[in-house]
């Protein structure tokens, strides 16, 4: 008998039931909660006069909706406002903790997870956002659900599951200079699709992924829904250990041995059998920048923008025609010529202190260009943003002519007063460039922390590791 | 939850690839507390020609005659014929509330975004996916065909067109279930609380550290 892989490990530690037909009860061990996905959850949960099972399980923030802006006169927007108060009262009522805006501790849901040691190795994890494949970076099986499932993690702590297919996405190689994680999830999505991953588990495993920090592998998963896998994940090693010892929420003493000792546990078996297997060149991956109006639509900043003509169907040549006429682009323009009106460095996917601390190793010494009306940087929580500013990253972006700006989901998703106008183009380090994502009419390429400062800089798209 | 036994629908054709949840309901109608009213604002930005926000009224708003939920022959459709990788993107339930408001019971297409089609069967839509040349072939019928009505029976699983061609799709069987009969997921899980409380208490001796807040 083959071993087994990393997701078969996760699955089997958390089934409480399984039905005849394979469908399967399965325990959550942490569900995040935010502002947008779960009113209607707890709106369900009164109306059917239950109560949360578990709230020490849970642990809520507001992240979409917050201001990144002066926050001491709290939400202007009346209906930004009375979500995050539907949130603050619904925790207040159950007695579920919540990171408050104002509390140093709150910031963006998948960025804060982690800081606190609220993801550990070998949870299952779930929140009412997409982007939950992030926690799998520590070894866990993490991913978004909707809020008709917010309400069932709420009132059961389980899930109705079927075991997905698992794919290894295996990453050989030293990656070269001035290319990080990002890059590696645009060059995967390139390859495999944003459907590619649909039905499966990923695992991202080679020496590459290992030799990658905790911040660089959440950047890896998070992107994972982007290929259109709900869970992401890495094995769990000493570089996850040494993240998680001493967080608020980590097992501390005799807990922690005996918790040690499991998480060494959680790597796919040298003879797992996967459904599928991917394999990449670290040393081939270049800066990568998206042209178009889905992740996989993505080249290298050496590249040009694709020629529908040469689209290898009729389907692709229409969505190609149709994402170039959005994004304003013509064909067979290099990608280094486009010009960038805003740059949002930022969200769940780039904002952790190693991403603000590249950007800022481009920034430093260099101005914001002329043509570029707004480059901000948005840190992912309250302690990320204390941190960049201990080490003095905010003053060099100030002087460079970047925003620097309270944490939160902020322009990913433009749900709160950061937006592109209609036309505006950005180079942002979030994940996703579908149309309207970032403002109506808004166009967005997907880039690098480094790539989206040195664009910043420039004024247009450049190779980082020429500047 | 609504029950879904036989439909009969008038079928509207999106004819775009990776129709992403943003698309579906932008996220500025995300900032709503209820479950209901989406409807007006399902593919907002495609559907008008003005930008639309919460609270403003649609009645009046500018709509784009292209768009093809916007032509008259389409009205009152019941049936979405979609192509590859619907639904992609976020896990926002309000995409298919909106697609229910406004009236659909079934969506068809090549392939769906995972966690989409999930959240499609809790609000008492049948997602159904057919192989990519048939779709290719409803998208053709329904276009040259003015009031082009499909019936789906769900407990036969089948999808029959005008001419009589029945077209069988495969559903799992405890989804097909729920949805047949309407049934509320809390309270089929409810039934298991012995096997929950047993888990938990197994887990509090092999991971103790997994319950209780920050630990000491």
């Amino acid at each position: 008998m083959s071993g087994l892989t990393l997701f078969q490990k996760l699955w089997d530690a958390h089934v409480v039931h399984v039905e005849d037909d394979g469908t399967t009860l399965l325990y959550i061990d942490r569900h995040l909660v935010h502002e947008v996905t779960s009113p209607q959850a707890f709106e369900g949960l009164k109306l059917a006069n239950r109560t949360p099972r578990r709230v020490d399980a849970a642990v809520a923030v507001p992240d979409h909706n917050v201001p990144t802006t002066d926050r001491s006169h709290g939400i202007t927007d009346p209906v930004s406002r009375l979500q995050v108060e539907t949130l603050d009262a619904n925790c207040a009522e159950y007695g579920i903790t919540e990171f408050k805006m104002g509390d140093i501790r709150q910031g963006i849901v998948h960025v804060i997870g982690p800081e606190a040691g609220l993801t550990l190795p070998g949870m299952t994890v779930v929140c009412g956002d997409s982007h939950t494949s992030t926690h799998g970076a520590f070894g866990a099986l993490a991913f978004g659900i909707g809020t008709s499932e917010v309400e069932h993690v709420l009132a059961t702590q389980c899930l109705w599951q079927k075991p997905s297919k698992t794919m290894l996405v295996n990453v050989e190689g030293a990656l070269g200079r001035g290319i990080t994680a990002k890059d590696i999830a645009l060059a995967i999505i390139g390859e495999i699709g944003t459907a590619g991953g649909t039905g499966y588990a990923l695992e991202f495993g080679g020496s590459a992924i290992r030799a990658l920090t905790m911040e660089g592998r959440m950047t890896l998963c998070n992107m994972a829904i982007e290929a259109g896998a709900r869970a992401g994940m890495v094995a769990t090693d000493a570089t996850t250990i040494e993240y998680v010892k001493g967080r608020p929420y980590a097992p501390k003493g005799p807990a922690w041995e005996q918790a040690v000792a499991w998480w060494g546990t959680l790597h796919s078996d040298a003879d797992a059998v996967f459904d599928r297997v991917v394999e990449l060149d670290a040393a081939t991956i270049e800066p990568q920048v998206t042209w178009g109006t889905s992740p996989e639509m993505v080249t290298t900043i050496n590249g040009r923008v694709p020629n529908p003509a040469d689209a290898p169907s009729d389907i692709k040549k229409q969505d190609w025609t149709r994402a170039l006429e959005y994004m304003g682009l013509q064909g067979n323009t290099p990608i280094a010529e486009i010009s960038v009106d805003k740059v949002f460095i930022g969200s769940c996917t780039n904002s952790r202190i190693e991403d603000i601390r590249e950007a800022a190793s481009v920034a430093r010494g260099r101005k914001v260009a002329a043509n570029v009306k707004l480059a901000m940087v948005v840190p992912g929580s309250g302690l990320v943003k204390q941190q960049a500013e201990d080490e003095g990253l905010d003053k060099i972006f100030i002087e460079a002519g970047f925003e620097w700006r309270e944490p939160g989901c902020s322009m990913c998703l433009a749900m709160n007063a950061d937006r592109l106008e209609p036309g505006e183009r950005c180079a942002s380090t979030s994940n996703r460039n579908f149309e309207g994502r970032q403002g109506q009419g808004g166009r967005t390429h997907l880039v690098s922390p480094a790539m989206a400062a040195a664009a910043a800089c420039a004024g247009h798209f450049v190779d980082v590791r020429k500047l | 939850m609504n029950k879904f036994t036989v439909l009969d629908g008038l079928v509207v054709p999106l004819d775009r690839a990776n129709v992403d949840t943003d698309a579906i309901i932008p996220k500025q109608f995300l900032k709503s507390i209820k479950r209901a009213g989406f409807g007006p604002n399902l593919f907002d930005e495609w559907r008008y020609l003005d930008h639309g926000e919460p609270g403003k009224s649609n009645h009046d708003r500018p709509l784009n005659p292209d768009f093809v939920l916007n032509q008259p022959r389409y009205k009152g459709a019941s049936v979405l014929l979609a192509r590859e990788n619907f639904g992609c993107g976020s896990s926002r339930e309000h995409a298919p509330w909106a697609l229910e408001d406004y009236g659909f019971r079934a969506i068809i297409a090549p392939s769906f975004a995972d966690i989409f089609y999930n959240n499609c069967f809790k609000n008492g839509i049948l997602p159904i996916v057919l192989d990519a040349a048939v779709v290719d072939q409803l998208f053709k019928a329904c276009e040259a065909i003015e009031a082009y009505v499909l019936t789906v029976d769900l407990d036969k699983q089948t999808v029959t067109t005008p001419s009589g061609e029945v077209i069988q799709f495969d559903v799992d069987g405890g989804r097909k279930h729920r949805l047949l009969n309407g049934l509320d997921d809390i309270g089929l899980t409810l039934l298991q609380g012995d096997k929950i409380n047993a888990y938990e208490a197994r887990r509090k001796q092999e991971a103790p550290w997994l319950f209780g807040g920050p630990q000491q």
